[in-house]
Order: C-alpha cells, then structure tokens, then sequence
C-alpha cells in the first residue's frame, strides 16, 4: 500500500509501455495521482488560479460554510473550518484572494470523507478567503472576510 | 523523514473525527534570512489519508499552510479498531506515513 509517487514512476521506468506512453505524453505523471496543479498553485491571481483549475464559473451558495475569525491577530496561523451542505460534494478548494499565491489547496473528500476540512492558513493581509465546492460537476462559493493585523508572509 | 505526526482518531457513531499535526517548517520561498539569501520553498503538497488500506482523503495543498500543519477531517464508516494511515509528501520528494487504530 505504500506505493508512492516515486515508486510508481520507478516502475514505469521498467515498464517500456509506460515510458513510451509519458514520451507521447499520452499519460502525463499528474495522471499517476491526483494532479498537484502547478499552473493554479503559480497563480497570482484567485481568477487565474481557477482558470488554471478549468473551472470557468461558480455559484454562489449560503450551503457552504467557511468559519474563521473576523480579525486574526497573527496572520500566520489563521484556523479555519469549511462546511459544505451541498449534496455529492468532492472537493473544497480555498483560496486567499491577497496572498502572493491565493490558491492554498484542494480537499478530496469523495472518497469516504464528510465534506468537511479544518485547516490552519498563512494569510499576508486583510483579505477575503474563498471557499470553491465541486458537486456533480458543478461549483459552487463562498466568501468570507478575514482582517489581519499581523501579516503572515514576512520575517 | 521529519518528525512523527500526532494523529488522533475520535469515533462519533460511524464517523471518525480525525485531527493530524505534521512536524514541517512549510518554508513559503518568500522569506529571507539576516544575510539576505531567499530561504528556498520546503512544503508539504500531498497529504493521503487510508482507512484499512482504502484511500478515504487526500489533499494538494500550498506553502500557504502554516507551518507545522494541523489538518481535521471526517472519515465516514469508520469503527474500532480500524487502521488509519496518513501520508505526507514535500515539495524535495520527502515523505512520511503514520498509522494509528482508531479508537484505540
């Protein structure tokens, strides 16, 4: 069970057909395993994040929750919490729209887990902090404000 | 390697609260050190999660996670005795897994 990423590629590099594959880019190594999304982790922006993320629009909906405090004095650990009430969730996605890098990650929940993740966040400045929710192939946010006294992006 | 994670698995009817503390510096590439050379990125970007050998949750994630990460999730269908296994991996191809039984 503990076949990582690594292995796996290890692997196809015994494995001709695999390697021809990956050449011919017919199976990228994102495919191995859930993407890691460079383009939307590079982005600068939440729109070219989603962009990069192919998502092209999302709803908004008072089904998701994002719970985290109005005014955060450290800007370096912000806990957060979302909610999704939204029936056949997979995935919560969150971003902070001010950060350098706005796309802080995707939550899988699909699986065997309830939608539900708390995470705890850098943010550098007061910002708001979008919540994307995928469900039957659609999307759906929210957003919420956070105000940060202390920046959590410096020394 | 990194340090041990603090995994801690509570059952609540079938669903199993589940709260991980990784040891890792989350290192964003944007800070400098008193001399002035940028600190390279060092950062988690996949977390796995395994209910008896199932994967149940996984996460991609960004150097905007705060250092020494704390995750909470719920895992649905869970019982007693279950093996719960978690996994991280960096952005340098570091990686650690750690397993407990839940409600054990």
């Amino acid at each position: 069970m503990d076949q990582t990423r690594r292995g796996v590629l290890k692997g196809a590099g015994t494995a001709g057909a695999l390697v021809a594959a990956f050449a011919t880019g017919a199976l990228r190594p994102a495919d191995v395993l859930a993407a890691w999304n460079k383009g939307a982790f590079d982005a600068k922006t939440t729109a070219d994040a989603l962009k990069a993320m192919n998502i092209a629009s999302a709803a908004d909906s008072a089904d998701i929750v994002i719970r985290a405090p109005d005014i955060a004095e450290n800007g370096a650990v912000v806990p957060i919490d979302i909610t999704s009430k939204i029936p056949g969730t997979q995935s919560i996605s969150l971003f902070v729209e001010k950060n350098p890098f706005p796309y802080v990650g995707t939550f899988n929940v699909a699986a065997g887990a309830e939608p539900f993740v708390h995470v705890r966040v850098k943010i550098s400045e007061s910002s708001n902090v979008r919540a994307v929710v995928a469900a039957g192939g659609k999307y759906f946010q929210t957003v919420k404000e956070v105000k940060v006294t202390i920046g959590g992006c410096g020394g | 390697m990194g340090d041990p994670m603090k995994i801690r698995a509570r059952l609540q009817g079938d669903v199993a609260d589940v709260r991980v503390l990784m040891a890792h510096p989350m290192e964003t590439g944007q800070r400098k050190d008193p001399s002035g050379k940028v600190i390279p990125a060092h950062f988690i970007k996949e977390i796995r999660a395994e209910l008896n050998g199932k994967p149940v949750f996984d996460a991609q994630i960004s150097q905007a996670i705060s250092r020494n990460p704390v995750f909470a999730f719920r895992v649905k269908g869970a019982k007693a005795g279950d093996k719960l296994k978690i996994t991280w991996e960096d952005n340098t191809g570091d990686k650690r897994s750690d397993e407990i039984t839940v409600g054990g």
